[in-house]
């Protein structure tokens, strides 16, 4: 009889084979005909747009956070006109790519393990498969093509508005001088936390909530119940994914770019 | 030179199946000791039959009893253990997901809820395969989806989503759907469960009619005894006026539906419905009363 860890190693496994096969079919679908464009724009629509407010809000409030906290620890050493060093580096190496793909992972994963398992288990997947289509070319594909693409243009508009909210919580609360804090940001970044930690990572995120996502919904089973379940296995999972792949991706890029 | 012969016996061998094919009686389905398991559990076991032209298979059998997994296997959705499938004289199930979108192009499938898009208009599921897999002009797809509708009863609620739909009219939809690009072979899984008898006695003088007037080959996978036995004793008939008759069939059309009962995954009975009415095995005798 097989044991607890067994039985476990062997689900996880299948798993994994799963997500491959279907990201491998995925690509394929990238390069090969037939292409649902409308669909596409219609994802790129759904991603971009429909998660702006929410990027923008995280964004803003979290540059104004950190400046904040940053403002009192950078007195003790009289250090507070500096602020938009430890801001502009903070928010575009770590806090806007990673945060940004947090926020998308609940919005974004969390809608389309729904929407794709809730298909699946009421036989519409099927049915676009009984119809002649292929339901990776037509649902995963263009979600892949909008998350990675999208993300990264998201995660800019997050640095750029956390960055913006620090700049008023140290213009207006910390009494540091415009031009100051703006040089100060700027003189804190290299290029390679910008190309690289800026805009790498949230093509690697963008990726995964949105694979992994439509993986959990293709495999969806058990009514609503396993649409709920669906759904938390996929936020759950993107989450701690970003997370692990933040710290990966950071040891590849520091050694690579630095 | 070789690809040239093997091209030109490919189109022979078309060309005579096209014509077999075309005969009235032709087997367009043949289900040949097919068998299917999930791990521990037999579906099927050896389960054999053939759906000619024209003709309705009926199959019967307890919730459980492998009747949906069987529709499965001829459309490709699931693929069988042992056995061979036929569709049209093509051997469907050795094919790929790809190969079988060809054979899928004769078949069509309508789901136990319907398994309507509910993100899409009932004019854009009607006509959802013209509009997205073929090259058809879109006013054309449009005419067609508007006499599909008309032929199913639906015109009226053509540009309203699928929840805005009663379960009968979802099913009726469906319906619409599968035959919309005119498949050869309807595959119905439980059209009739759970509708109340008025709205059933619709969805079932739909399938007499499609068969009839159309011609389509169909399979009804049902436990819903009434409904079955009405679709194999009616037929439809058109009037000089053009008005859609459904009448009591004649006892060599009643012999064109034939029954299939499973249980267990396996063929318990196979026959018209004279055939079934006097059978004395006990448990399709409890499953008759």
């Amino acid at each position: 009889m097989p044991s607890f860890v067994e039985n476990w190693l062997k689900s996880a496994a299948l798993e994994v084979q799963e997500y491959v096969r279907l990201v491998v079919a995925a690509m394929r679908g990238v390069v090969s005909r037939p292409i649902y464009r409308h669909d596409i724009i219609e994802q790129l629509d759904v991603i971009g747009s429909g998660s702006l407010t929410v990027v923008l809000l995280t964004g803003l409030f979290t540059g104004m956070a950190i400046t904040a906290q940053s403002g009192l620890t950078l007195d003790q050493f009289g250090a507070r006109a500096v602020v938009g060093r430890l801001v502009g580096a903070s928010m575009i190496k770590e806090l806007g790519p990673v945060l940004t793909a947090l926020m998308l992972t609940g919005r974004i994963g969390s809608g389309i393990a729904a929407e794709l398992g809730s298909m699946m288990v009421t036989d519409q997947i099927n049915a676009l498969r009984a119809l002649g289509t292929d339901p990776i070319r037509k649902l995963v594909v263009p979600r892949m093509i909008a998350g990675f693409l999208m993300t990264p243009v998201l995660t800019v508009i997050s640095d750029f508005v956390g960055i913006t909210g620090g700049w008023i919580v140290s213009r207006f609360q910390l009494q540091v001088n415009t031009g100051l804090y703006w040089s100060s940001v700027r003189d804190g970044l290299y290029l390679q936390d910008v190309y690289g930690m800026g805009l790498v990572k949230p093509f690697v995120f963008g990726f995964i909530i949105v694979t992994v996502a439509c993986h959990v919904g293709m495999r969806t089973s058990g009514g609503t119940a396993g649409v709920g379940k669906a759904t938390t296995v996929a936020v759950v999972a993107s989450s701690v994914l970003v997370i692990a792949a933040d710290f990966f991706l950071n040891q590849i890029l520091l050694t690579l770019l630095y | 030179m070789a690809d040239g012969t093997t091209a030109e016996m490919n189109a022979v061998s078309d060309m005579i199946a096209a014509q077999v094919f075309a005969e009235p009686g032709a087997p367009v389905l043949v289900f040949d000791h097919v068998g299917l398991a999930f791990d521990e559990k037999v579906v099927l076991r050896d389960v054999s039959f053939t759906l000619l032209k024209g003709h309705t298979k009926i199959i019967l059998g307890a919730s459980g009893s492998g009747k949906s997994t069987s529709l499965k296997i001829i459309t490709g959705l699931l693929k069988a253990d042992a056995g061979v499938v036929w569709v049209n004289g093509r051997r469907v199930d050795q094919l790929t997901e790809r190969e079988m979108m060809a054979v899928r192009a004769d078949l069509g499938l309508i789901f136990q809820e319907g398994a309507l898009f509910d993100s899409l208009t009932v004019r854009e599921n009607v006509g959802y395969k013209l509009y997205e897999e073929s090259d058809m002009p879109i006013a054309d797809v449009d005419r067609r989806v508007e006499e599909v509708l008309g032929f199913v009863g639906m015109l009226d609620h053509i540009d309203k989503m699928p929840s805005a739909l009663s379960g009968g009219q979802r099913r009726r939809v469906a319906i619409a759907r599968a035959m919309a690009f005119k498949p050869r072979i309807l595959l119905y899984d439980e059209a009739t469960t759970g509708l109340d008898p008025i709205t059933a006695l619709t969805v079932n003088d739909e399938i007499i009619k499609l068969r009839d007037l159309e011609g389509v080959s169909s399979i009804i996978v049902t436990h819903q005894l009434r409904d079955a036995f009405y679709v194999a004793t009616h037929s439809a008939t058109r009037e000089p006026d053009g008005a859609v008759r459904i009448v009591r069939a004649t006892s060599e059309k009643e012999r064109e539906a034939e029954f299939v009962m499973l249980k267990e995954g396996l063929i318990v009975f196979e026959g018209d419905a004279d055939a079934l009415r006097r059978t004395t095995d006990p448990y399709i005798q409890s499953f008759l009363s």
